[in-house]
């Protein structure tokens, strides 16, 4: 099936099979592999992007439903030549190991800090829970989402 | 200028955080097809038949292999480490011919155009099984071997007091954010075998593969791409080591392979599954005597790459940091119809903590002693150093424990932790909750021999390039390699670019496992710096170095838990972990203390939620994320790790010890006596991990049948 959307800022047109989904579209189809695939049922996280500026597992979502949506990958969260503030705050405080759940991390806490620049610790990790990480222990990854929070505020 | 011992950001980060991370099923090569593994669905039986004829027809389908096609005898996955005559019987064929022993056994490999179709075909196959009994029990499983751990006269010494007990740890394992892949390309007219997605041990996989493939260990080169987590599990010789790179050989185009997470739980090493008796001997002031006892692990179907390791690991640490005399500690490896065992951060030394420190308490409270005090009158002071340890056999090795102040630590995490003032609510009962506080000491084994290879080479444009053999599993090892490197040549730090992994880079290498990568590979790149700066003063522009060592490293520490159970629902709350470990030296603070809290967090998880299950039939319970359990960002809010580097190693000239398992080793065994602490108002007594609500709730029952909460 064939299908348009909006990816990073930048329309796109592919032909992909009914059944695929949107990560594999993303990661296979457009050749953007910043998009990781952990658990293909929708628990770790790791394959979030934002669709229409909410955050989405892309592993439970058929790349047929985001024709006509806008999305954001963390190719698109990233400033070509630097790093984002949240990314900054990430590598200061050593917020990853392996990367590999890495820019799930980054598009859920960009979604929650665009909606909520003032979120709490307890409101970062109630809304991280759901990205599962093995390599940190999670706790510099909550620095490094609340000292981002300035960067987000209007 | 120096770099060693400063908090460098990560070299690695600039591209992992923007999505350039090239991980292996992020690679494409053009013609590339894709693999699916048919996998028993029975945990033991005989193979009748397998049809493939309907899935060879199949759009998009290339090839159906099975055993037949991979010809006679079928290759097996051989063992790496500690490898003994008397194991190989019990090695795993790389596909299953007659007999399959394991859900999630190998059994036949369907290549197609894209995954889906493999998948597609698949389903199409076939499979006539007739069902056997299966072991599940390791206690009625057949014995592989048996290793011993002895010191003194253990078996006939005696003392006032002996307290014998059986402890139990649950089959758990890494399970590594990226799941497992492989992408092999064959040229046929260069007779050249390319595998990219190798990590921990390329060139031990490259030799292991040379072997079975019957080719030149030359013609094969190992590539190793940006890799998600190692922890032991990934990199080392799997089925799919042969079975994707025989696939690209046979059909002469790439082969991309890429597990899912149900075969990753299935199909990667396990670990962790043993039990014990064991006996503590001791003077009436609590000075140990001696510690004997029997494990009985549970090895899985086979014996594969690393499984001596653990029930190796388990004899000869059962001792852990502590002045022991006498010691006679016996390992069964026992096989049963479940997935293949191997190693995971800290392997033996996890289960072995959680053994020896609930004895320690359970004696401590018995005697009427401070369980600190009982610590700390066992320890090895420094002048004792280096102390020697159990001695293992097969094969015979001593082993010794190399430097530190074990007292110094314990006292550090003593007042870091406020031990005096909030150990007085040990077994209280507040708003609704027994508090309960425990503390233990650990060490980690590193720096695993023989040796260590680097090369360094003066770029056009003034920088060095550094090749070494070390590998990466995600730990940070490009930026802390350039470190070190940095300083040996007193060059800044944007001039260093560092290559590890590849079986390209260098003649030999040996990789990352057993806490080695930064002191063997580090140590290498020292002594390449010296070697190319003596070259350059005769206008050379590269140079070799290497570092052979035979001398493991300790790094100790001590680490104390307060927990808050709810005899209630069994319901466990953390409310606080901190742990002081010694590396002998920090080389980067923010990666070593990183290493730290995200093992504590792991061995959490292997503490209260992880659990491989199987049912009496063994069938495999747990085979998603929603039934295996790992810590998640709300779980455990309040570790706090202190990574000091005070007792230098005299083993290397970095004075580094391994750094990245220690983190895990003792949570087990604190937080069970925290808790164990909160329950012994109500008698009860936990023996056996996880620690999950319904067990608590359960042990409380049993041990008050009358309480009613």
């Amino acid at each position: 099936m064939s299908l348009r959307f909006q990816l990073n800022g930048k329309a796109v047109s592919v032909d992909v099979p009914a059944r695929t989904t949107l990560a594999d579209c993303l990661r296979h189809s457009l050749m953007q592999t910043g998009t990781h695939v952990g658990c293909e049922h929708g628990v770790c996280g790791a394959c979030t992007v934002i669709v229409n500026g909410e955050a989405v597992r892309s592993c439970l979502m058929l790349a047929v439903q985001a024709e006509g949506a806008a999305v954001v990958t963390v190719e698109g969260l990233s400033p070509q030549n630097d790093l984002s503030p949240l990314q900054k705050a990430f590598r200061k405080h050593h917020a990853l190991q392996c990367g590999f759940c890495t820019p799930g991390m980054l598009t859920t806490a960009h979604a929650l800090l665009t909606e909520e620049p003032d979120a709490d610790k307890n409101r970062i990790r109630e809304v991280l829970s759901g990205n599962l990480c093995r390599c940190t222990g999670y706790i510099a990854i909550v620095d490094a989402v609340y000292e981002a929070r300035a960067a987000y505020r209007k | 200028m120096s770099f060693v011992g400063k908090p460098v950001e990560r070299i690695e980060d600039l591209r992992l955080l923007r999505g350039r991370g090239q991980y292996v099923d992020d690679l494409h090569r053009e013609g590339m097809l894709h693999a699916a593994i048919l996998r028993s669905p029975v945990a033991h039986g005989r193979i009748k038949a397998i049809d493939s004829v309907f899935a060879r027809k199949m759009p998009g389908v290339h090839a159906v292999f099975t055993a037949a096609d991979v010809g006679s005898p079928v290759p097996t996955v051989p063992l790496r480490l500690a490898p003994l005559p008397e194991l190989v019987p019990f090695e795993q064929p790389v596909i299953a011919a007659q007999e399959v022993r394991y859900v999630g056994e190998p059994i036949a490999v369907v290549v197609a155009e894209t995954l889906a179709q493999a998948e597609d075909a698949l389903d199409a196959i076939e499979l006539d099984i007739e069902p056997l009994p299966a072991v599940v029990d390791c206690h009625h499983g057949r014995l592989a071997i048996t290793y011993t751990a002895s010191k003194g006269d253990a078996l006939s010494v005696k003392a006032p007091y002996v307290r014998k007990e059986r402890f139990g740890v649950q089959r758990h394992t890494a399970v590594c954010m990226e799941p497992r892949g492989l992408l092999a390309s064959w040229d046929g007219a260069k007779t050249k075998l390319t595998v990219a997605g190798a990590a921990k041990v390329p060139f031990a996989t490259r030799r292991m593969l040379a072997k079975n493939m019957d080719l030149p260990e030359d013609c094969i080169d190992m590539l190793e791409a940006d890799v998600g987590g190692g922890f032991g599990v990934r990199g080392e010789f799997y089925p799919e080591d042969f079975l994707i790179p025989f696939a690209a050989r046979k059909l002469g185009a790439p082969v991309k392979w890429t597990e899912d997470r149900r075969e990753n739980l299935l199909a990667s090493n396990h670990s962790r599954e043993m039990d014990c008796e064991l006996e503590i001997a001791c003077e009436k002031d609590g000075t140990i005597v001696a510690l004997r006892g029997r494990a009985w692990v549970d090895m899985g179907a086979y014996m594969r790459a690393n499984g001596s390791i653990p029930p190796r690991n388990i004899a000869q640490f059962m001792s852990g940091p502590y002045r022991i005399p006498h010691i006679h500690i016996e390992s069964h490896a026992l096989l049963t119809h479940k997935t293949p065992v191997g190693t995971y951060r800290g392997p033996g030394r996890f289960e072995a903590d959680f053994f020896r420190e609930r004895l320690f308490d359970i004696a401590a409270r018995e005697l009427g002693l401070d369980p600190v005090e009982f610590r700390r009158r066992n320890l090895p002071r420094p002048a004792e150093m280096p102390y020697p340890l159990a001695t293992i056999r097969p094969p015979e090795k001593t082993e010794e424990l190399d430097s530190g102040d074990y007292q110094s630590a314990l006292n550090r995490c003593l007042e870091e932790f406020g031990w005096t003032e909030k150990v007085k609510l040990n077994g209280k009962l507040v708003d609704g909750r027994y508090h309960g506080l425990a503390i233990g000491c650990f060490i980690e084994g590193g720096a695993a021999g023989p040796r260590e290879n680097a090369r360094m080479v003066l770029d056009e444009d003034g920088g060095v390039s550094v090749y070494v053999g070390s590998a990466s599993v995600g730990q940070g090892l490009e930026t802390v390699c350039a470190q070190i490197a940095a300083d040996a040549l007193d060059i800044g730090l944007e001039k260093i670019k560092v290559f590890h992994g590849s079986t390209t880079y260098l003649k030999e290498g040996f990789g990352a496992f057993h806490s080695r990568s930064v002191v063997m590979g580090g140590s290498a790149i020292l002594d390449a710096a010296k070697n190319l700066k003596e070259a350059m003063r005769h206008g050379g522009r590269s140079a070799e170095g290497t570092f052979a060592n035979h001398h493991h490293t300790y790094a100790y520490g001590s680490a104390a838990a307060h927990v808050a159970v709810d005899a209630r629902t069994g319901e466990v709350e953390l409310l606080e972990y901190l742990m002081v470990e010694d590396v002998g030296r920090v080389i980067n603070p923010l990666t070593a203390n990183g290493q730290a809290v995200g093992a504590v967090v792991q061995g959490l998880g292997g503490t209260f939620l992880e659990h491989l299950q199987y049912d009496a039939q063994g069938n495999f319970l747990t085979a998603s994320l929603a039934d295996y359990l790992l810590p998640t960002a709300g779980d455990f809010p309040n570790i706090v790790a202190i990574v000091l580097g005070e007792s230098p190693s005299p083993h290397n000239p970095l004075g580094a010890k391994g750094g990245g398992e220690g983190g895990i080793v003792p949570v087990g065994g604190v937080v069970a006596n925290a808790v164990a602490a909160a329950l012994a108002p109500l008698g009860a007594v936990p023996r056996v991990l996880p620690l999950s609500p319904p067990r608590i709730w359960q042990l409380i029952r049993e041990a008050r049948p009358r309480n009613s909460f």
